[in-house]
């Protein structure tokens, strides 16, 4: 349960990141999901990937809203603050902490009913404002604290647990993304672990909004046959169409990869994203065909995975739009933001 | 000319009403007409009653000229300028008796102008500007320019002073400055050829402005805001509030801009809806910067999940609400006090929340300083309940005064070292046995990190199901409102010293109440008033009720919601209590509270000579 804190006993052998920390410093409470829920999966991947960016737990900022996923911001680095907000609501939290202090690395999870049903509009407007955080959606198609019904991410035809068949299209949070002009799309699954912790690195390091939409099965509600956001259906009917290797700042590039195979993307922070193509004709840097390819995959039932689309140009994050000062804003002096009692003397002119 | 007795001696107390079409060009005259007389040292009031219209409805503008310095309505019109052709029957049947009406004599005024009672006098304005003036739009403008100068001639308002006005105005525009003086020109010399110059309403010079400014109440928020150190405004325009953030920002762009980056030291954000600009709010709170909205009555409905949840988890926010006419969507631009009862108690649950009651745009630019400091010293939801009538409109106030030695309150947010000394941080244990518990802001040290949750929570910030850690919390909760009444600033009371009888108000009533006490006690009926300025209500509240026999509750609202917080939150017997209502979106008048207290004394006196008998 959530408020039962993990035993602080550490083997000394433990693997250590740059900042002498160990994993076991990046975990958080014990997960009160269902056993085998993919997005404790996700928690795992989380945590590995801050580890192994070093990054300060207090330098981070996480957010959610309420669902199951919501909850996963307690399960990883219980040196970061944490924010649990209301149902959908949780990218607005995101953005005005973001607009107070621009320095923190923010994480927002989110799920599938949080995200693209009642906080459907949150989640566009924070696309389109290009708040610099990650964030993910797991995505898996059902409402599980209510006890299984459809969410906005079921796909027609795929059956509840009582049999139910789905009837609407789905939402489906990449293809909203590309439209809204998101900088940053992802989807993986929270069983591919490999393919995960990259994106992770690469979506927090990202400056912008970077989304990864990740296929995290419920095992209590749709585990079942007959839905199309099962284990055994989402390992059979995925496509990773892009791999992402993650280079961080200053370390030398080994792999070898074929020619015309591997798009290097530089990052602000020094590190470096390769991405390999695994369809060579795929092109993660152009908008429009990634959502023609997605659609098309999307009709054939494939569940298209990896570093989807990222942004070629420059698109200016929400500080950039605002053109806010480089000190955060909750660390002005209060002297720096008003003219004292001579200003006002002189403001007041024009009303005299 | 025959001139009716109600007309005499009207020299600076006497009303214009300006009846126009919107978006028409009509308000920057109508408020210049006021400035004038503003900077002649005559008092004035202006009220502005415009439709929720972009073009073409009617809106009409009022100004009280009053030596006295009365704030409120007079509920009289002594001198119409009947600009609108749709409203002229409405418009002349308001003029008081012994009145005057103008018009615009281009066309053939109708019969239904015609009334024995009041003088009626004619200008042709149209064709004034048809012949110098060119451009369609430029002749609709200037037509409000022209009658500014027939009415300097018409009220002896010197000329000279609009000048100086114009020149303000268009400082970078030189050349509209002459074609403004020539409309005025025009209108102030047909006036001395044509019209009775002056007429018995008429400004003279006094020196009762020095010291003062006009102001519109979102205005002197704004600024508020800025002097409070607020850097995040995260909001979504809403009228009345909207000239809010509007202000905040335009200040922000002046004063917090670097001018070799264009970097601002603010983030004024247009969010989605209300439910994203309190998210926001709350956001940029708990990361430790001084974050607001400004909104009206149905954006607090949106909002109001989210209120509850910065109640529960204890984050700081201020809220401004410029009330205007409920319920749904109302009367946009009308004014009310209709949402006192709303955020008081905002959102499910049990929960209870901070008011503040500015009683004018001074008081607006105060309390939002006030507000950032309760909210941070409390860790809690502030709503500073402004209104349309204060919001909106210029009124004139004494100029606002800056003490350098202010530093902002902060309230119990723990630096690194205090974090770091600690054997442990607890988010929610009172410590201080003040019922605020102490709190730590993201990025500053592992050691302070916690979970903000609105789900049940105990008092080490844990996650809880459990009934008695449950308890304890809600019961600290309660115990910190107890605290705020120590902290909100107490009621301001007026005693004669001699009455048992009182008055209760809050907000922008004010000028009419302090209007009627000066007529009632000429009446001889001397009446204390108290105005609240905040809730939870202090200890100074409940001994004024408990020390008057019958205490009248004036408020713009038809149901009475002041009365109900009283009567809720207080020992007051409700009996005691009797309401003065008033909501019908326009700003009260004196009239209606002088007539209401007489009503009730009378019957009441009535009432206890039939139970001597």
């Amino acid at each position: 349960m959530s408020f039962i804190n993990k035993p602080k006993v550490r083997h000394p052998d433990l693997p250590k990141n740059e900042l002498g920390l160990t994993r076991r410093d990046y975990e958080g409470a014990m997960s009160t999901l269902c056993a085998g829920c993919g997005h404790d999966s996700v928690t795992s991947s989380i945590t590995q990937a801050i580890w192994e960016l070093s990054l300060r737990p207090e330098q981070l900022a996480k957010l959610s809203g309420i669902g199951c996923s919501s909850k996963t911001t307690a399960y990883f680095a219980s040196g970061a603050h944490g924010f649990n907000g209301v149902h959908g609501r949780m990218p607005s939290i995101a953005a005005g902490a973001n607009a107070a202090n621009r320095n923190l690395h923010y994480i927002g999870v989110s799920g599938d009913g949080d995200s693209l049903s009642i906080g459907f509009g949150q989640f566009a407007h924070a696309i389109r404002r290009n708040v610099n955080m990650l964030y993910i959606c797991e995505n898996n198609g059902v409402y599980g604290l209510t006890k299984g019904q459809f969410s906005a991410s079921a796909d027609i035809g795929t059956r509840s647990k009582k049999g139910e068949e789905n009837q609407q299209a789905p939402v489906d949070p990449c293809l909203a993304a590309l439209s809204l002009g998101g900088t940053f799309i992802a989807r993986s699954f929270s069983g591919d672990r490999e393919q995960l912790v990259p994106l992770i690195k690469a979506g927090l390091m990202h400056r912008g909004f970077a989304m990864i939409d990740v296929i995290s099965p419920c095992v209590t509600f749709n585990d079942h046959v007959g839905s199309t956001k099962s284990y055994e259906f989402t390992r059979e009917h995925y496509h990773e169409a892009v791999h992402t290797d993650y280079i961080p700042p200053r370390q030398e590039i080994t792999a070898s990869y074929g020619e015309g195979e591997v798009l290097p993307v530089q990052m602000h922070d020094g590190s470096q994203l390769r991405l390999r193509k695994l369809d060579k004709d795929y092109d993660p840097n152009h908008r429009g065909k990634a959502f023609e390819y997605l659609r098309t995959k999307l009709r054939q039932g494939e569940h298209v995975t990896g570093l989807i689309f990222l942004s070629p140009g420059h698109d200016p994050d929400m500080h950039e739009m605002l053109q806010t000062t480089d000190v955060p804003l909750n660390q002005v002096p209060y002297e720096e933001l008003h003219p004292g009692a001579a200003g006002l003397a002189s403001i007041l002119r024009r009303y005299a | 000319m025959a001139q009716s007795p109600a007309t005499q001696d009207r020299v600076n107390d006497f009303v214009i009403k300006l009846g126009n079409v919107n978006g028409t060009g009509s308000a920057s005259a109508n408020t210049m007409l006021m400035k004038s007389i503003f900077r002649m040292g005559v008092p004035v009031m202006g009220k502005n009653y415009f439709p929720s219209n972009i073009q073409g409805l009617p809106t009409w503008y009022e100004i009280r000229v009053t030596r006295d310095a009365y704030v409120a309505r007079s509920g009289r019109v002594d001198l119409m300028i009947a600009m609108n052709a749709e409203t002229y029957q409405k418009d002349v049947r308001e003029v008081s008796p012994g009145g005057f009406l103008i018009y615009d004599s281009t066309w053939p005024r109708s019969a239904v102008l015609a009334r024995d009672d009041i003088t009626i006098l004619g200008a042709p304005l149209a064709k004034m500007c048809n012949e110098n003036f060119v451009g369609v739009r430029n002749r609709i403008l200037m037509k409000n320019v022209v009658y500014l100068g027939l009415l300097a001639a018409l009220l002896e308002i010197d000329v000279e002073v609009i000048r100086q006005l114009l020149n303000e105005s268009y400082a970078k525009k030189p050349a509209l400055v002459e074609a403004n003086m020539k409309a005025v020109q025009l209108g102030y010399d047909y006036a001395k050829q044509h019209l009775p110059c002056p007429l018995p309403l008429r400004i003279q010079r006094m020196d009762k402005t020095r010291g003062h400014v006009m102001i519109d109440g979102n205005t002197a928020a704004g600024l508020g805001a800025v002097y409070a150190g607020a850097t995040v405004g995260p909001w979504y325009p809403i009228t009345p509030s909207t000239s809010l953030m509007d202000a905040f920002k335009s200040f922000c762009s002046k004063l917090r801009v670097d001018p070799a980056t264009g970097k601002g030291r603010y983030a004024v954000i247009q969010a989605e809806d209300e439910l994203a600009a309190i998210g926001m709010v709350l956001g940029a709170n708990w990361n430790g910067a001084r974050a607001f909205t400004a909104t009206s009555g149905p954006g607090i409905s949106l909002m109001s999940e989210f209120i509850g949840l910065a109640y529960y988890a204890e984050v700081p926010a201020v809220i401004v609400d410029v009330q205007r006419v409920g319920p749904s969507t109302g009367m946009p631009t009308r004014t009310q006090q209709c949402d006192i009862l709303l955020c008081a108690y905002a959102s499910h649950g049990d929960t209870k929340h901070v008011l503040l009651f500015p009683s004018n745009p001074e008081e607006c630019f105060y309390m939002m300083v006030q507000a950032f400091d309760l909210a941070e010293r409390l860790q809690t939801p502030v709503f500073v309940l402004s209104d349309l009538d204060i919001g909106m409109n210029d009124w004139m106030c004494p100029e606002l005064k800056w003490d350098d030695a202010y530093r902002p309150d902060r309230g119990k947010v723990l630096t690194q070292e205090e974090i770091e000394a600690l054997p442990k941080f607890h988010r929610y244990l009172d410590k201080d046995d003040d019922g605020i518990p102490a709190r730590t802001l993201p990025g500053v040290s592992p050691k302070g990190a916690y979970f903000t949750r609105g789900s049940g929570h105990n008092q080490y910030g844990g996650y809880t199901e459990d009934s008695a850690e449950y308890q304890v919390v809600m019961e600290r909760l309660l115990r910190k409102f107890k605290q705020a009444k120590t902290l909100v600033p107490p009621p301001v009371i007026e005693a004669t010293g001699t009455s048992d009888i009182g008055l209760v108000a809050v907000g922008s009533s004010r000028g009419a109440v302090n209007e009627a006490r000066d007529i009632l006690a000429k009446r001889g009926i001397p009446i204390d008033y108290m105005r609240i300025k905040a809730f939870p209500f202090t200890k100074e509240v409940e001994a004024f009720m408990a020390s008057h026999q019958k205490i009248f509750v004036v408020e713009q609202n038809r149901d009475a919601q002041l009365r109900s917080l009283l009567t809720l939150e207080t020992d007051v017997p409700k009996s005691k209590l009797h309401s003065i209502l008033h909501y019908s979106g326009l700003p009260m008048t004196s009239k209606e509270i002088v007539e209401a207290v007489i009503a009730e004394l009378g019957d009441a006196r009535r009432a206890s000579l039939a139970a001597a008998k």
